[in-house]
């Protein structure tokens, strides 16, 4: 008998975009950045302080390779080439292995200066990524002002959120919404370890709590989890969230309440708030490079 | 800057606080912590700053109790050598 392929519930969207009518030729400022996280891998090409495409993968095992594969769901179908791109910045936690980079920067630098583009008035951002979780606090010019890290513990992280996802068979896209439909809230599941509220969640499935239910108990317990490490920066008006967690309406929708104050929308995708603060730090660094003020 | 370098547990909370606005890049903290916990290299802003290894900052609590004595007056040598005094410890 054949053996029947699990379905990957985990597996979350990967895409790629291109601007429409806008040509790169004939511009001096074509920046990239390359943001290599934990769990997903994202660049972007700016020409001159404008996005001109996209990509969002998954980080495979080898993070040269994802890189690579990042790069190039950017220039496909663009007729620009890797040479074309005159600076390129690396920045997550595979900084170090982008081999085109020509500078790294680190994330938290990187997150202030993507939120910063996307929404002038943030002032506090939360990253909450693949493997780790930060607030960053910024000022107007996008520069960090402030930084706390949790990266000690998988609490309040996106791979918590994979796992549980595969445990209880529920695509990842679904558990915002399924947790948001339950008619009570059940108690939140342990607010410290991942690892123990996989074990928890299993727990809270023999009690009876429905599917529903433990999705909402875990999504209560991550934002819940993140929220002390906001206060410790102490928030201030606009709140962003950035990082894959950003799209999961059942954490974001609880770590509002809790806060009581509403996150600010980011366009094109919150996701890639790293990847547009290297191509801007890019940018500067072309600029400076070439001793000319950036375009 | 504040630059907090650490982490909480289940046991506490345990951060050491770098303000990169005061710190001078002098690196006396460097020479002076027992653990070499220090080092002073260029920021993301390009600017000569301290903070800590990356490789320490999950070990805070182990690597600074030789300097934390749970009784007694407590001289952090990192804190005393600091003359911007840019140095903090949450715990």
């Amino acid at each position: 008998m054949p053996e029947e392929k699990k379905p990957e519930y985990w597996r979350w969207h990967e895409y790629t975009w291109k601007a429409d009518n806008m040509d790169w030729k004939g511009h001096e400022f074509i920046t990239a950045g390359v943001d290599i996280g934990s769990v997903s891998s994202k660049a972007l090409i700016m020409v001159d302080d404008k996005i001109y495409s996209y990509s969002l993968y998954r980080t495979g095992s080898s993070s040269p390779d994802s890189a690579h594969k990042a790069i190039k769901g950017c220039l496909d179908g663009t007729g620009m080439s890797i040479d074309d791109i005159k600076f390129v910045v690396g920045t997550g936690y595979g900084r170090v292995n982008v081999p085109f980079a020509h500078k790294t920067v680190t994330e938290i630098a990187c997150h202030a200066r993507g939120a910063n583009y996307m929404n002038s008035a943030v002032r506090t951002i939360l990253d909450m990524g693949g493997q780790d979780c930060k607030a960053i606090l910024c000022n107007e010019l996008g520069k960090v002002v402030q930084f706390l890290m949790n990266d000690k513990c998988a609490a309040g992280t996106g791979r918590g959120m994979e796992v549980v996802s595969d445990l209880l068979s529920v695509p990842i896209g679904d558990i915002g919404p399924m947790s948001l439909s339950v008619d009570r809230e059940p108690p939140p599941v342990s607010s410290t370890c991942v690892v123990f509220a996989k074990t928890e969640a299993v727990g809270l499935l023999r009690e009876g709590f429905t599917v529903s239910e433990v999705l909402a108990a875990y999504c209560s317990a991550m934002a819940h989890r993140v929220v002390t490490l906001i206060q410790r920066v102490g928030i201030q008006k606009e709140f962003a969230i950035t990082g894959g967690i950003s799209k999961n309406s059942g954490v974001v929708k609880r770590l509002e309440k809790e806060l009581g104050l509403e996150a600010v929308k980011m366009d094109p995708d919150p996701q890639l708030a790293g990847a547009i603060g290297a191509a801007l730090f890019a940018r500067d660094l072309l600029a400076k490079k070439m001793g000319k003020a950036a375009v | 800057m504040l630059a907090n370098y650490g982490y909480t547990d289940g046991s506490g909370t345990y951060y050491i606080t770098i303000d990169t606005d005061k710190c001078n890049g002098c690196a006396d903290c460097a020479k002076a912590c027992p653990q070499q916990m220090f080092v002073v290299e260029p920021d993301d802003y390009d600017e000569m700053k301290a903070l800590i290894k990356e490789k320490m900052r999950k070990d805070v609590k182990y690597l600074c109790a030789p300097c934390k004595p749970t009784s007694g007056p407590r001289r952090l040598p990192c804190m005393i050598a600091c003359t911007p005094e840019a140095i903090e410890h949450s715990w």
